[in-house]
């Protein structure tokens, strides 16, 4: 048995705007982090569904998810060591605290 | 729940079995590939990162104070909103398949056409991958670098 290109994109549509709701309600840096982690992931099944159901000749869909991972991990990569860097000099990670940068 | 629990570890846990459903999801979708990539990229190396920066910066068993209610209305408002209108122009679309023969997502075929340089290859984009990798390498050492000349 196979899911159906809806259910698929059911699934992503509500995983994306799961990850809406916590990006909008979060103020910690790293559960914001979490947030786009599942937006991305959300994108990432939307690729592969349509890459299975409509455009099943080539695989298209399936390097820009491969490619999307990548760049995902690199971007977690760089969001904590920025992170831990603001931590060292403020001993919190909210958003708030950090307004240095504001104007 | 990742999203709503207020003890930080927890939601990085609830994250770590959403990934894994996700996962769960393109082994159905019988590509094998994406599915090994993801729990190898994600489980593996993105949520044991996150645990790592929570168990760095958060005192264990503090809870995350409680957000403002005319925030997280406003946020849920908005989210359904959204939803919403994506779940509805999606109900009213109809989606043309193609007819041509599908092509097996084996290892083979991915990697003859990812590194392959005729029309549909992704051979530039996989070396611009690979150079915005070598960035953020470097870019995570230079932020490690500056801090340590500061506190010397």
């Amino acid at each position: 048995m196979h899911p159906g290109l809806n259910e698929i994109l059911f699934i992503s549509t509500a995983l994306f705007f799961i990850g809406v709701y916590g990006f909008f309600t979060r103020r910690n840096l790293v559960t914001m982090l979490m947030s786009i982690e599942l937006i991305l992931n959300s994108v990432n099944l939307n690729f592969i569904a349509f890459n299975k159901y409509l455009w099943p000749h080539r695989l298209d869909g399936l390097f820009f998810t491969i490619f999307v991972i990548a760049i995902a991990a690199a971007e977690a990569a760089v969001a904590i060591a920025i992170i831990i860097n603001l931590y060292r000099s403020h001993h919190s990670i909210d958003v708030e605290g950090a307004e240095e940068m504001k104007y | 729940m990742a999203v709503t629990s207020r003890q930080i570890f927890r939601s990085a846990i609830y994250l770590l079995f959403s990934l894994i459903g996700v996962a769960g999801l393109y082994f159905w979708l019988q590509y094998e590939f994406i599915a090994a990539v993801q729990i190898v990229v994600y489980v593996g190396g993105i949520v044991v990162l996150i645990i790592f920066s929570i168990f760095l910066t958060q005192q264990t068993g503090e809870k995350l104070p409680q957000q403002k209610l005319g925030r997280q209305l406003f946020a849920a408002l908005a989210a359904f909103c959204g939803l919403a209108l994506i779940l509805l122009q999606l109900y009213k679309y109809k989606f043309t398949g193609t007819t041509e023969s599908a092509i097996e997502p084996t290892v083979a075929n991915i990697g003859n056409q990812m590194l392959g340089t005729d029309v549909g290859g992704y051979a530039l984009p996989f070396e611009v991958v690979s150079i915005l990798l070598l960035a953020a390498l470097i870019g995570c050492i230079v932020i490690a670098l500056r801090t340590k000349t500061e506190t010397n």
